[in-house]
């Protein structure tokens, strides 16, 4: 750390040539890694060590005994096997599939059209755009914990409603066949918002020119969409859904403040189901949770790879 | 005073899929405030009620039971969720509290995590206790702490819904009689009853007086009995005596139901007591009736004091003065008045009735009660409870038949 505070020394006019000659015999590459270091400590610190413990806890056999005198014998892939024959592993994959799918499809469709419409600029666009983002700006704990409340079966604001207009209610949260739609709908109203503003900023980006020709070669609203936008926008796009993929895939606190996974592991999935594991028991399995924590790491590389490679070719092309 | 209401809420520092490692490190690195570095006249203390700042009677009596054992309190109050966790850690670390006082069903979870002293080792008196509540901190014939106070779970009805229903609370002797009541209020108009059905520990907190009550066994959940009791709950969801919110209801949500005044009657605790009086309509309270007949016993609520194993053993002789003196008769009444719980002692819980007559009640459910460890089942019993609460869930939300649901949970639990 001595470096950087050498560093920014030579600036000063007044001292001349005196500090470079004391500077010569250190590298500048010292200086560089003085520069690197922190941002390096920070990344060791904060990103790799709690990965690697993440990977350390779930190849070991962790009871709270052993957790408190940390001697908990090294047991291979046994919590994987544990958690791959566990009842829950088939439904929590489907919840975790279907439920960042549909919100994926949802949230960029909405946000995407949504985006387009704003891209109009008539009036009070501005303030209708920032009235989308409330959804946003709320802490997650309100958010989920209004939605709860509203699709409460007995005394919920949306039962009342459907019972107004004659339909029969709907046990929202606690019915099995329809507490995962309940959490998917919460999620998609929480992302639209991401996906209008970056997807909104995309839009500005495409020359207005662009238009004007393809208006001037008789092209129709739609084919303008299809044939301008759409393709344009793919970067922003991909970015957008791999960004949501990431973000969707760890979802915890929307499902757990609305069914804490139930009823009957009807809305579990792997993000609610480690932390179930990990701490939702008197008694922690922390192995088999931080297992379950991994495997969706690596669900979420796979897709960053999967970009990243995308990218690449769109790049060389 | 709900210990329940606060254990579920979600931290948001451990929502992310690394939440396992990552809360794990960024706890440890937290945590401090243990005994290393603290110098030997001050002695850490770690109790599960924020909810008590600076000033109240709460750290007053610390204060105060600190300075006759000549020595300063560093105390801090947590969630009771991460108390667990936050113990856990700390004697990872290896800077445990001197004192903590913690919910009683993760005693015996600390006890086997080799983190509690036994009172063989720190000479903590505990034959004042009542044994059914002592239970609780025992494991393999040994015991772990001392209790602070109790709490339990009874019926509370409305008496003006009772009144309208034309229902005599004195007919209300079995479960026959009860779901006939209840059958009765919802004629009228009115709702039955509202507990807590929830997938969490809270949810098998209050199945258990029913499932004691028809005398099944936690080491057998699908017998017979036990399905009679799930087959009650269902009943009552069924024909829509019990709203079908009970399934996500917490004790809190389920209380908020009650205070609305639409309900007859809620299955609770003694820490509502307070707010009953807030409630604004006349209420009773009934100890929970066994199937056929009797009280039913229901599991017991509350906090241990306990005194952590240091690497200092000399450091025993002190915390035990100061547990001593957080558990003497006048204390116990000053803190179990405090926290709206009954006292663990028959000379405290005399006093409390004489004071309050409204406790009584209580004091004979408290009486009557069962620690959910208690029968040596110890760390058993988390595994048991998780399986039981997903089978009454499984069950009240239709996916599962009452007998399939505790066959597949007794499996599971094997």
């Amino acid at each position: 750390m001595t470096q950087t505070t050498q560093v920014p020394r030579p600036r000063t006019d007044s001292e001349g040539a005196a500090p470079e000659t004391r500077r010569r015999p250190a590298s500048p590459q010292w200086a560089a890694w003085a520069f690197l270091a922190p941002v390096t400590l920070y990344l060791l610190l904060f990103y790799a060590y709690p990965l690697y413990r993440n990977i350390d806890l779930s190849l070991r056999h962790y009871t709270v005994r052993s957790f408190v005198r940390g001697d908990a014998p090294f047991t291979g892939l046994d919590n994987y096997r544990k958690i791959f024959d566990d009842p829950t592993f088939a439904p929590a994959l489907l919840h975790t599939v279907v439920f960042t799918a549909v919100c994926l499809v949802f949230q960029y469709a909405i946000g995407l059209a949504l985006a387009v419409f704003f891209h109009q600029n008539f009036r009070l666009s501005a303030t209708l755009r920032a009235l989308f983002l409330v959804p946003w700006l709320l802490p997650l704990i309100v958010s989920a914990s209004t939605w709860s409340w509203m699709l409460n079966s007995d005394s919920g604001i949306v039962n009342a409603v459907l019972h107004a207009v004659g339909i029969a209610p709907v046990n929202w949260l606690t019915s099995p066949s329809w507490s995962l739609t309940s959490v998917i709908i919460a999620n998609i109203w929480i992302g639209v918002p991401f996906n209008l503003v970056v997807l909104h900023s995309g839009l500005q980006s495409i020359p207005t020119s662009l238009y004007e020709a393809a208006a001037l070669d008789g092209a129709n609203a739609w084919q303008r969409f299809w044939r301008i936008t759409f393709p344009l926008l793919r970067p922003v796009s991909a970015i957008t859904l791999l960004l949501g993929l990431v973000y969707t895939l760890k979802v915890f606190d929307i499902i757990w403040i609305m069914t804490k996974g139930g009823p009957a592991d009807s809305s579990t999935t792997f993000a609610t189901w480690s932390y179930q594991l990990g701490f939702g028991n008197l008694l922690p399995a922390f192995g088999p949770g931080a297992a379950v924590g991994n495997l969706l790491v690596l669900a979420a590389l796979v897709f960053g790879l999967v970009y990243v490679r995308a990218q690449r070719k769109q790049a060389l092309s | 005073m709900n210990s329940f209401s606060r254990r579920h809420r979600p931290t948001a520092a451990v929502l992310i899929s690394l939440a396992v490692a990552a809360g794990v490190t960024a706890c440890g690195s937290g945590s401090g405030g243990g005994t290393e570095g603290a110098d030997s006249g001050t002695y850490t203390v770690w109790d599960p009620y924020p909810q008590f700042a600076q000033g109240s009677a709460w750290t007053k009596l610390l204060d105060k039971c600190g300075t006759a054992a000549g020595v300063k309190i560093k105390r801090t109050g947590f969630d009771t969720s991460d108390l667990t966790n936050k113990a856990l850690l700390a004697a990872q670390q290896g800077n445990s509290p001197d004192i903590l006082v913690v919910d009683n069903p993760v005693v015996s979870t600390l006890a086997e995590a080799g983190v509690l002293t036994t009172t063989d080792d720190n000479k903590l008196d505990t034959s004042k206790v009542d044994p059914n509540l002592l239970a609780a901190g025992q494991s393999g014939g040994k015991t772990y702490g001392t209790p602070i106070g109790a709490n339990t779970l009874a019926l509370y009805y409305n008496k003006k819904v009772l009144k309208e229903a034309g229902v005599d609370i004195a007919s209300v002797k079995d479960w026959a009689s009860l779901t006939a009541a209840l059958e009765k209020v919802k004629k009228v108009g009115k709702k039955g009853i509202t507990f807590s059905a929830i997938g969490t520990e809270e949810g098998s907190f209050q199945f258990l007086p029913w499932f004691w009550g028809a005398d099944a066994k936690l080491t057998r959940l699908d017998s017979a009995q036990g399905e009679s009791a799930l087959a009650l709950w269902k009943g009552w969801v069924k024909s829509g005596v019990a709203p079908n919110s009970v399934l996500s209801n917490t004790q809190t949500t389920s209380w908020q139901e009650f205070a609305t005044g639409e309900y007859a009657f809620a299955e609770n605790g003694t820490w509502q007591l307070a707010n009953a009086e807030k409630a604004g309509f006349d209420y009773g309270v009934l100890p929970i009736p066994g199937a056929s007949g009797g009280s039913a016993a229901a599991p017991t609520g509350g906090e241990f004091v306990t005194l952590p194993v240091q690497d200092d053993t000399g450091r025993y002789t002190t915390a035990q003065k100061l547990a001593t003196c957080l558990t003497s008769t006048q204390n116990l009444y000053d803190t179990d008045t405090t926290l709206s719980y009954v006292a663990p002692t028959t000379e405290v819980q005399d006093k409390q009735v004489a004071a309050n007559a409204e406790l009584k009640p209580w004091v004979a459910a408290v009486k009557a009660a069962k620690g959910r460890t208690s029968d040596d089942l110890g760390t058993k019993y988390p595994k048991i409870s998780e399986q039981m609460w997903k089978a009454v869930q499984s069950a009240l939300s239709g996916s599962k038949s009452p007998k399939d649901a505790l066959t597949d949970a007794q499996s599971a639990v094997k």
